[in-house]
Order: C-alpha cells, then sequence, then structure tokens
C-alpha cells in the first residue's frame, strides 16, 4: 500500500472514530456467488477490538474530513486545524476489497464531511458503494452515512446499494442544535429519518431492496445539558414512530482541537453504560419509557446501579417473584434475570420445579437476582427486600472506569 | 480410515466389577469423529448398554483432517427429540475427552424416559452439555472473525493463506463460512490439526500445517494496522473490555495486535494533551461564500435537472436509459403517461410506441399540435422483466412512483404549464400522490397544483381493449381531449 493512501486512511479513520456504530447486522443473509467477494450472517461479525474495548466491524473512514459546517462537537468542523484529506472514490473501493479479502472486515461504513454541498457528497458516497457492488461483485455489508440535506432521490438511490442508511440525531434538542451545530436543523433531520423510515417500510411490502438493514442513529451525550430520561423518551419516539433498529448514544469525547464553546472533559462513560442499559430495558425488556424514567432521580440514572435494580429497588411491593409460577413479564423484571435466563427459567418449569441450585446455573448474576426472587427451596428471608441496605449491598464497588 | 469405531467384544477381562456387566470399550478417531460416535451410540444403546459401562477413548490414527466422512452404519437410527443431534454434531468438536461419555448419558437418558431433557437447562448435564456448545460457537466465531489471510507473493493468480490455532476440533465446522465468504478466491487455512483448501471450486481437507507454510507478510498489513491504531479512541481506554472480546491468545496470528502495548502507554498523554490545550482560534478564513453556495444545489433549469436524470441510475429493474420529457419551456398542456415503454427506451424519446402514436393521433382529431405540447412520463425509466427475446412492461410500484415524484414536481415548475393531463391511473398517483380510480375521476381535476389539471385513460388502456369497444373508447378519449385542447385555450388566454 502506497504511503500517500495510508497517510490518507490514518486522517480519515481518525476523523470518523467518533462514530459509535459499528455493527454489520441485520442485513438478509447473503453468499458469495461464483467469482463473488463477500457475505453476511446476520448478526455481524467483530474483527477485532482496539484498546478502547470497542470492535471493529467495519472499514470506518470518512470520504473526505473537509467539511462547510461548523458543528461545534466534532473533530471535522471547517474551524478546526486537524488535517484534511479526501479519497478518491477509486481508493475507498481498493481500501475496501482488499482488506476484506484478509478478513480484517465485515464491510464498510462510510461518511463524509459535507464539500461543495450535500447533493454532491452524498453523490460521492453513493458512487462508492454502487463501483463495490457493480464493478467487483461485493457482497459484503455497506453502511452509508445518508446526508439529511442531500435530495430524496439520491437518498433512494443509495438505499439500493446500502444495507443500512444512518442519519446521526447528534443532539436531541433544537436549542442544543442551533447553539452547537448551526448549519443544522432538527427538522431537516427528523425529517429526513422519517423518509428513510416510510421508503424501508415502503419496500419491504414491495419486496424491492431499500436500505435492509434498516436505520440507526447516534446521539451525542454529555456536550450538552439534556437528562437521560429526556435521551430514553427520545430514544422510545425514534424507536416507536420512526423505526429505528438502533440508537447509539456516544458520551462525548474530547477532540484534537477541540472548539472554545464546548469544555473538554473525560467522555461520561459510564452514564453512556446506562443509557444502553435504559435503552436494552424499552427494546428487550418491555419496560415503557415511563417506567425507565421512573428508575431515575432527577431525570438522571443513577451511575453505581443498573436502571433495572434501580426500578425494583422503588418497586418493592412487586417481589419477591415465584420463578416457578410468575409470567414472563415480570420476571423478566428481576434484576440480574437477562432475556435468555427468563426463557430458560420458562423452558424448565414446564418439566421440573425450580430450586436456587438451578436458577444459578441458569444465569450469572444470581447475587443480584436473589433478594427478588423465591424458589421451590428459597424464600429471601426476613423480607430481604425490605432491607435498607439493599442498594448498598448490591451497588457496583466503585472502580476506575477511565484513566482519569 | 474413516468414521473408524473399534467396539472390543465384551471380554471378561474387562469386566472390572462395575454394575452387572462387562466394561464395553469404545475407540473413536482423534478429532470430531462425530460417524463414529453415532454407530456406537446407536450399538450400545440398541443392547441396553448403560452408560457406566462403557469405557470411551480416542484412538492415535488421524485421518480425518476435521471434516466428518459419511460413514453409513448397519445399526437402526435411534430415534431422539429434536435439536440433540444438532448438540451431539457441536460437542463433538469439543477438546473436552470427556465429550462422547457425556453425550451418551444424554442419549441414554433421554432413550430411558426423559424425551423432554434438553429442555431443562438447569440440569446438571445439560448445563454442562451447553456450555460445551457454547465454548464451540465461540470458537467458530473467533475463528471467522480473528483469522487472517495473506497473499502469496508473486506473479499469476492472487493466492491468500492463513494460519490459525483453533481451541476445539472445528476446522471443518468453521469452513463453509470461508466458502462463501470467499467463493471467488483461492484460499488455504492452515491449523495445527488439519488443513483446508478452496481452490475456487472445490473444498478439500489436508494433513495439518505449520506456521511458516504461511507467508510471513502481506503488503496491506501497514496498512491495516494504520487503520487499528487511528481507529482507537484513547480518551476510552478500556483494556478489560478489549480482553474479554479479544482474549490475548489470539494476538499472536492477528498483525495488528503488535500497536497495542504502544497505543497503551501513550493513551494518558494523548487524552491529557487534548484536555489541557487551549482551543486555538481557526487558521484558516472563514469559507462564508462556500457554505452560503452548499444549500443553493437544486438544479436551476430544465436542462440541469435532465442532466442529472440521465445520470442517475434507474430506481426500477431493467431500463437501459433514461427517458426525458420533450416540447417546448412554457407550453401551455402537459401530458404526463405512466412510463416509457420498450420503443422509448430504445430511442430515448417519450410516445414513440403504439400508444404514442395513437395519442398523436387523437391529439391531431383534437385539433392539439404535438409539437406545442410538453410530454412526460411519471416514471422515467421502462420497468421491464426479459422472457425470452421479449422485453414484458412491469407496472411501477407505488413506492417506485413516488420515487419518480421529485423529478417529475421540478420538471413541471420549469416548464410551468397552464394545464396538466393525467394519462392513466400511475400519472394520477404520481401528480396527486393518490391512488384514484380514472373511471370516476375522468375529466377536469384539482391537482391541488399551480396549474389546472385534467384526468383521462392512457392511450396504451385503447390498445389493449376487444376490437369491438375500441371505437367507442377512442372516440370517448379524443373528445376528452377536445376538452383538454379548449380548457388549455381559455386557460392561455
Amino acid at each position: 500500500m502506497d504511503e500517500m493512501l495510508a497517510k490518507k486512511l490514518r486522517i480519515l479513520a481518525d476523523a470518523a472514530k467518533y462514530d459509535a456504530s459499528c455493527s454489520s447486522s441485520g442485513a438478509p443473509k447473503r453468499t458469495a456467488g461464483k467469482g463473488e467477494l463477500g457475505s453476511t450472517t446476520g448478526a455481524g461479525i467483530c474483527h477485532a477490538y482496539t484498546p478502547d474495548g470497542r470492535c471493529i466491524s467495519l472499514l470506518k473512514i470518512l470520504l473526505t474530513n473537509y467539511c462547510l459546517f461548523d458543528c461545534a462537537y466534532c473533530v471535522n468542523r471547517r474551524s478546526s486545524n486537524v488535517q484534511r484529506a479526501k479519497f478518491s472514490v477509486e481508493e475507498v473501493v481498493t481500501l475496501t476489497v482488499e482488506f476484506y479479502k484478509r478478513n480484517y472486515i465485515e464491510g464498510l461504513f462510510l461518511s463524509s464531511g459535507i464539500i461543495k454541498s450535500p447533493d454532491h457528497t452524498m453523490e460521492l458516497l453513493t458512487r462508492v458503494a454502487k463501483s463495490l457492488r457493480r464493478d467487483h461483485g461485493f457482497r459484503g455489508y455497506i453502511h452509508l452515512k445518508s446526508i439529511p440535506e442531500a435530495s430524496p432521490w439520491l437518498i433512494e438511490e443509495a438505499g439500493l446499494y446500502a444495507d443500512r442508511l444512518s442519519i446521526n440525531v447528534e443532539l436531541p434538542t433544537e436549542a442544543s442544535l442551533e447553539r452547537l451545530a448551526p448549519e443544522k436543523d432538527g427538522a431537516v433531520i427528523q425529517n429526513a429519518i422519517a423518509q428513510i423510515g416510510e421508503r424501508i417500510a415502503e419496500a419491504k411490502s414491495e419486496k424491492r431492496r431499500f436500505s435492509p438493514a434498516g436505520q440507526s442513529t447516534q446521539v451525542i451525550v454529555g456536550a450538552d445539558a439534556t437528562t437521560d430520561e429526556a435521551l430514553i423518551r427520545k430514544s422510545a419516539l425514534l424507536y416507536g414512530s420512526y423505526n429505528l433498529k438502533r440508537v447509539y448514544y456516544s458520551a462525548f469525547s474530547p477532540i484534537p482541537d477541540g472548539s472554545t464553546i464546548l469544555p473538554l472533559t473525560a467522555p461520561p462513560l459510564q452514564r453512556e453504560h446506562r443509557l444502553y442499559q435504559g435503552d436494552w430495558l424499552l427494546r428487550y425488556y418491555a419496560f415503557t419509557p415511563d417506567d425507565v424514567a421512573d428508575a431515575t432521580e432527577d431525570g438522571m440514572l443513577s451511575l453505581d446501579i443498573d436502571p433495572k435494580l434501580a426500578w425494583a429497588l422503588k418497586h418493592r411491593a412487586r417481589f419477591p417473584v415465584d420463578v416457578n409460577a410468575a409470567d414472563r413479564e415480570m420476571l423478566l423484571r428481576v434484576p440480574g434475570l437477562g432475556a435468555r435466563a427468563v426463557d430458560k427459567i420458562i423452558r424448565a418449569r414446564r418439566h421440573t420445579r425450580l430450586r436456587l441450585d438451578d436458577v444459578a446455573r441458569l444465569t450469572s448474576a444470581l447475587k443480584r437476582a436473589r433478594p427478588f426472587l423465591i424458589a421451590a427451596d428459597y424464600h429471601p428471608a426476613g423480607g430481604l427486600t425490605d432491607r435498607l441496605d439493599l442498594r448498598a449491598r448490591l451497588a457496583d464497588p466503585p472502580k476506575q472506569l477511565s484513566l482519569f | 480410515m474413516a468414521g473408524a469405531h473399534r467396539s472390543a467384544p465384551p471380554s471378561p477381562a474387562e469386566g472390572t466389577g462395575f454394575g452387572r456387566g462387562a466394561l464395553e470399550a469404545v475407540d473413536l478417531s482423534p478429532g470430531a469423529d462425530l460417524e463414529g460416535f453415532r454407530a456406537a451410540a446407536r450399538r450400545l444403546a440398541g443392547r441396553g448398554i448403560p452408560p457406566e459401562r462403557v469405557l470411551w477413548s480416542i484412538g492415535e490414527a488421524s485421518g480425518l483432517f476435521g471434516a466428518p466422512p459419511p460413514a453409513p452404519s448397519e445399526e437402526a437410527p435411534l430415534s431422539l427429540p429434536r435439536g440433540v443431534g444438532e448438540m451431539v454434531a457441536r460437542v463433538v468438536l469439543h477438546r473436552d475427552p470427556e465429550r462422547y461419555a457425556l453425550l451418551y448419558d444424554l442419549i441414554w437418558r433421554i432413550q430411558r424416559g426423559e424425551r423432554r431433557l434438553l429442555e431443562i437447562s438447569s440440569d446438571p448435564l445439560v448445563h454442562r452439555l451447553e456450555r460445551m456448545r457454547k465454548a464451540i460457537a465461540r470458537d467458530l466465531h473467533k475463528m471467522h472473525a480473528f483469522l487472517r489471510f495473506r497473499r502469496v507473493e508473486g506473479d499469476g493468480p492472487e493466492r491468500f493463506v492463513a494460519w490459525f490455532e483453533p481451541d476445539h476440533h472445528i476446522l471443518g465446522a468453521a469452513a463453509p463460512f470461508f466458502v462463501d465468504r470467499f467463493r471467488g478466491l483461492d484460499w488455504t487455512i492452515l491449523t495445527p490439526e488439519a488443513s483446508a483448501r478452496w481452490d475456487g471450486d472445490v473444498l478439500a481437507f489436508g494433513p495439518p500445517g505449520r506456521r511458516e507454510d504461511a507467508p510471513a507478510q502481506d503488503g496491506f498489513e501497514a496498512g491495516w494496522r494504520d487503520y487499528y491504531e487511528s481507529t482507537f479512541n484513547p480518551a476510552r481506554t478500556n483494556l478489560a473490555a478489549m480482553r474479554a472480546e479479544m482474549p490475548k491468545k489470539y494476538w499472536r496470528n492477528m498483525p495488528e495486535t503488535a500497536a497495542i502495548p504502544g497505543l497503551v502507554r501513550q493513551a494518558a498523554a494523548r487524552t491529557g494533551a487534548m484536555i489541557e490545550r487551549t482551543p486555538q482560534m481557526p487558521v484558516k478564513r472563514n469559507p462564508a461564500r462556500a457554505v452560503a453556495a452548499m444549500a443553493d444545489q437544486a438544479p436551476d433549469s430544465l436542462e440541469a435537472l435532465n442532466a442529472l436524470i440521465r445520470r442517475s441510475e434507474p430506481l426500477v429493474p431493467g431500463a437501459t436509459q433514461a427517458v426525458l420529457g420533450e416540447g417546448p419551456l412554457g407550453a401551455s398542456i402537459a401530458f404526463v403517461g405512466e412510463q416509457p415503454g420498450d420503443q422509448e427506451d430504445r430511442q430515448g424519446r417519450p410516445f414513440v410506441g403504439p400508444a404514442g402514436q395513437l395519442l398523436s393521433r387523437a391529439m391531431a382529431e383534437a385539433g392539439i399540435a404535438r409539437g406545442e405540447a410538453y410530454l412526460t412520463n411519471a416514471v422515467k425509466h421502462f420497468k421491464f422483466e426479459e422472457r425470452g427475446k421479449r422485453r414484458i412492461h412491469q407496472k411501477p410500484t407505488a413506492g417506485e412512483v413516488s420515487h419518480y415524484r421529485w423529478w417529475l414536481d421540478r420538471e413541471l415548475d420549469f416548464v410551468a404549464p397552464k394545464l396538466v393531463v393525467a394519462l392513466g391511473a400511475t400519472a394520477v398517483l404520481a401528480l396527486t400522490g393518490k391512488q384514484i380510480p380514472i373511471t370516476r375521476a375522468r375529466g377536469p381535476a384539482d391537482f391541488e397544483k399551480p396549474y389546472a389539471g385534467f384526468i383521462t385513460v392512457h392511450p396504451s388502456y385503447l390498445l389493449r381493449l376487444p376490437d369491438e369497444a375500441k371505437a367507442e373508447a377512442y372516440a370517448a378519449f379524443v373528445a376528452d381531449l377536445r376538452r383538454v385542447h379548449d380548457l388549455g385555450r381559455s386557460l392561455a388566454a
């Protein structure tokens, strides 16, 4: 690989890394035909992990980090002094194909700074995807970041080649957008997300190909004053009304050459983690946004206990739950019991009465679950759920979560 | 020696006093001997030999190369509930020497009445087998994820070779993934137990490989390491999370991991520097004009719009080229059809096929000069399906029509007609966004647009009618066009 291309790759990978989305999931299963390259597996594969614990699944790069926008939180804003570079369409195609052949990646996640115009930028992104599919018989995963300001037909075209399209909400409120991202317009973003959502639903019903893995988005956590409750409600709206597949939460992270209007501090990683847990409660645990809000204090999720435990501690009267009798929905509310453990409990108890030892084989978090459940040979004696020190006993011991 | 299984006859010498009979010795091939186990399990269960009387051992002879050969067995198959076969096929891949004993225990208990045993994940045996199965799934997953190919240097066709050390006997089970993914490549995977080669057509298993048999380097590895380093965010360093997913044992076969110590060493300093650094003033001038110009991206003329449509990919399957509208800017009447047909697609002009010729005739009879009207289609590309040598017209779906609406709207903005005639249901859908039956809506219509609207049938409808109905329908069509003509004249006045 020549040095010029390597240099561009370093700049444009660095410029893309603040997008938390990494997944290569949700595409319909495909395999390579004769002479073709690439497949998709459904769940996607993480091909490596970097020392930040994040996975590398896709080649995540920008086409260029030149940008006309000036979003304060972004390393690529036009007023930043970072080094700039621009790939040609062919260069991105080559990198993707050669990395893919060596089994480094599942495919490509391509985004870009806005150059010349949103339409021009979107056309370039689409050309990369089209060339991969048409000229190289590439059947791997392609995720394109859509430019919300681009004309609708360009988004339509992108959806023909991409497995997933995404548009980042970034800032959850109009006021924050106005302050931190002056060129962005909340209504335009929302409309573009709605447009993609409509197209996906329509294509599915007409059995046409359009962004089959759905769409996802990202919100930045900690760059403005939005509470966890507001973020979770926003996500519930995006999942419910806009049919998004994933909302990514990205702890606002210090960037090289930071902006004057955003103080740079350590990223709130634990807060990000709790938001993901709250998000999972919405998607897999039949919690309503009100339930998750109920687990917060002044709109914020506790950092030392997970949101499900926080909810249970506030609703002690609904526990303990009998693992041999309770319905699925109530079992899902038991701290320490994951959705898979619950399914195993329900399957096993058709044939046997579960004792505490049995439950211990079905979950790895019995310590947390124990005060909240009843088994054939076990009842939390003396009303363990009434103990005042229960929270302290179950909270995570304070630990170093980042370098500071 | 495919599917080697030798069951020693029960001999008194082996009777060690356990239970009621002598020990039954079963010797299986090294690696994952699924066939050998299956045959032995059938024989043992058929003879009612309980697990505690079976002694499982694994022989020396190797010949399987990790790929289970199909070996027919004379014994009657066991009837087992769904899921058991799958569990067995996975757990035999485990390197635990106890695997066959555990699996036979499972089969025995199921045969003796515990038919639903696999559903009881809390049972200690099931729990243990599930963990073994999970270990296999993880090993397979990690092999799919962490294996790295290197290109064999030299001229000639590309060849790729990888060296990998799985924990379990999974090469045979892992290989199909690589076939599905790299079908067009020539590749070899070497492991300490066996090797697999795909030449683009056939998958073959062979003897064990050595690390030295794989190329020592690859031209893209430096670039890959650069990418790995650049995508790491030092402010989020979390080594435990990395190691949980990518344990150290894999590192030696992954070129990018050489960067880890350096990245970790510098992370704190790099993050500190980002936080300490006082924000800098931008050195570049503010590109105010470029920023202002950015929003001005919509095509500013019909020509520019047409260039864009011509350049765009068809949003329907088929189509050799885009067929653009035709006629003078400022025409007082515009006709909108459904989509180009076979002839239009070949010639690149609208309404030149049989339906177009019929339209021209009717227009002439109604007094409308074709050259003075603007003619276009709701969908700009011919959607068809190839059947033999014929290209069969396909009706565009509502979704496809709406893809093209943006263009049609801009196009009519530039032409700025006084009256727009929708020919058929697709045109109505494109102009109004609604499905409206033509028979009911025929005549003047309100499209809620700056121009007046008129709805009539598409001329191709006339072509499809039986002969006896044609004349009447054609007369009605011409009558519609006369009204259009009059309306157009009064609107233009």
